[in-house]
Order: C-alpha cells, then structure tokens, then sequence
C-alpha cells in the first residue's frame, strides 16, 4: 500500500510576521523596515479623515509611536498593518473629536441619513473625468467631493477603495460588523458618485460647462 | 431584478461577491435599464477615479521629515 502523502500545507506567512518578530526582541532596524513600509499609507489614511495635513503628520507619529509601546500586545491574529490603521484610525477619529467639540465624531453617527442613497442623477460621465479635467483638477474636484462626506462614510471608503483593504480588514480596523462596512460603503459610494456627477456629468447641447 | 435590488447588490456586484446568476441577473436588468445602467457604470468610475489619483501626495521632503520625527519620538534618535 502506497504510503498516502500528507499534503504539504505550507500556507504562506506574511513577511511581516518574521519583523514584528525581530522588532519586538528590540530589533531597531527591523522596526524601522515597518516604519517605511506603511509610513505613508498611515499619514494618507489620517489625511483622509481628518483633512487636514498638520494633524495627519502629528497623527502618523503618535501612531507608530503607540504601535512601538505595545508592540507586545500585537497577538498576531490580524496583519501588523491593520493593526496599525486601526490604531491611526482611532488616533484620526479622536483629533476630529476634539476639534469638533460640540460635535460627536464616531463611526456610529451619519448612518441615518438617506442622503445620496438614492440616485438622482442618470447622465453618464462622458468623456472620461481624465479628458475632461487635467489633474491638478481633477485631484481638487476628488479632494473636495470626499471631503463632503460625512467622516464615517469617509473613512470606509478610504480603507477599501483608496487603501484597498478588504472588507474583514476594514471591518476589523474600524470595529465594525462586515454587514455595517458592507452598508457604509455602498452609500459613499453613491454619494461620491452624486457629487461628481455635478462636474463629469454630460452636457447637454447649448448648457454651459 | 428591479431597480431596488440592482442597488443592493451594487457593491457586491463590484467586489465580485456576487454568485454568478445574480451577476447575470444584474447584466439582464442593466441591459434593459438605461438609469441603472448609467448608475452602475459611473459609480464604477467613481471607484476607479479615487483608485487611479492619488489625491494627497506625500512629498519625498515630506516622507523624510515624517520618517525623522517617527524614529526619533520610537527609539529616540
């Protein structure tokens, strides 16, 4: 009886795991390789919530700064750089806080509008937004439309579509369920997608650009 | 499919989370639906756009300076 081989069932391990490892028995230059891979995923994402540069810089550093000191409670269960948007996340989500003081920023609030649910505009986008604007334009029209939602919506439609996380890594970065990532995400999309149909939508004959 | 459960799907539909008959379902109804038509292919622009620009820049300058005053605040240098 040929003897059955076991499947080999390497699954693949995340190079991150071997440098958290090193930085965490005190491995500096380990510690600095994470610091360069997502410094400026970290400052994007903390400039996408709380729209402001200054903040996101003070921001990127009290995160990794936070990931450093508990660097022994990273249990491994998620990716290190979830782990580590989630940490700016809430770092972001706690500055808007405070500069909005009469005003509650949590990932909980602006989900009862209905506003941009429902699509109202049915002209199709033509030509592309890259013919029609050139793109120190076009970044400013996109800047200027995200800024407009509301920060909930914001910042899961930067996780997934900008940052590319998948929905359970969004889920787990905001401490959300996947069904409210889920719900979240498909009513920025629409809302985004209203607001630029204001500027790529296309005219009509004799209307004015 | 009508137009309610066309938008439900959206996202799903754009995320490949969508079984293949519903996926044909979402095909069928768009063929013979301008509005939703123009509604799924723009808000898949929508995405591409945010996907293609990338809206904050980080500046070389501005990666060096922020990388100096992480490693200092971490490990002090």
């Amino acid at each position: 009886m040929p003897a059955i081989q076991s499947p080999v069932t390497e699954e693949e391990v995340h190079p991150d795991v071997a440098l958290v490892a090193q930085a965490k028995a005190g491995d500096k230059v380990a510690f600095e390789q994470l610091v360069r891979q997502y410094e400026r995923q970290i400052f994007r994402v903390a400039q996408h919530i709380t729209q402001n540069r200054e903040d996101a810089e003070d921001i990127t550093q009290d995160a990794f700064l936070k990931a450093y000191e508990k660097l022994d409670q990273f249990q491994g269960n998620s990716k290190f750089s979830t782990w580590l948007v989630r940490i700016a996340v809430n770092e972001s989500l706690m500055r808007l806080r405070k500069r909005k003081t009469s005003k509650t920023v949590s990932m909980d609030e602006d989900v009862q509008t209905e506003e941009g649910s429902i699509p109202r505009d049915f002209a199709e986008w033509r030509p592309n937004p890259e013919q029609q604007y050139n793109q120190a334009e076009l970044a400013d029209i996109l800047r200027k439309t995200i800024q407009g939602l509301p920060p909930g919506f914001r910042t899961v439609f930067t996780l997934r579509d900008v940052e590319n996380l998948s929905t359970e890594e969004t889920a787990e970065a905001l401490g959300l369920s996947v069904p409210a990532v889920k719900s979240r995400l498909l009513r920025a999309r629409l809302q985004l997608r209203e607001r630029l149909s204001r500027y790529f939508r296309q005219r009509q004959e004799g209307q004015p650009a | 499919m009508n137009c309610t459960d066309l938008l439900s799907h959206l996202s799903d539909y754009f995320d490949n989370e969508l079984s293949p008959e519903l996926r044909e379902e979402v095909r069928t109804h768009t063929a013979g639906c301008q509005h939703c038509k123009v509604v799924l292919d723009t808000t898949h622009q929508t995405i591409e756009v945010y996907k293609d620009n990338e809206i904050y820049e980080v500046s070389t300058e501005l990666r060096e300076r922020l990388h100096t005053a992480i490693m200092s605040k971490c490990i002090g240098r």
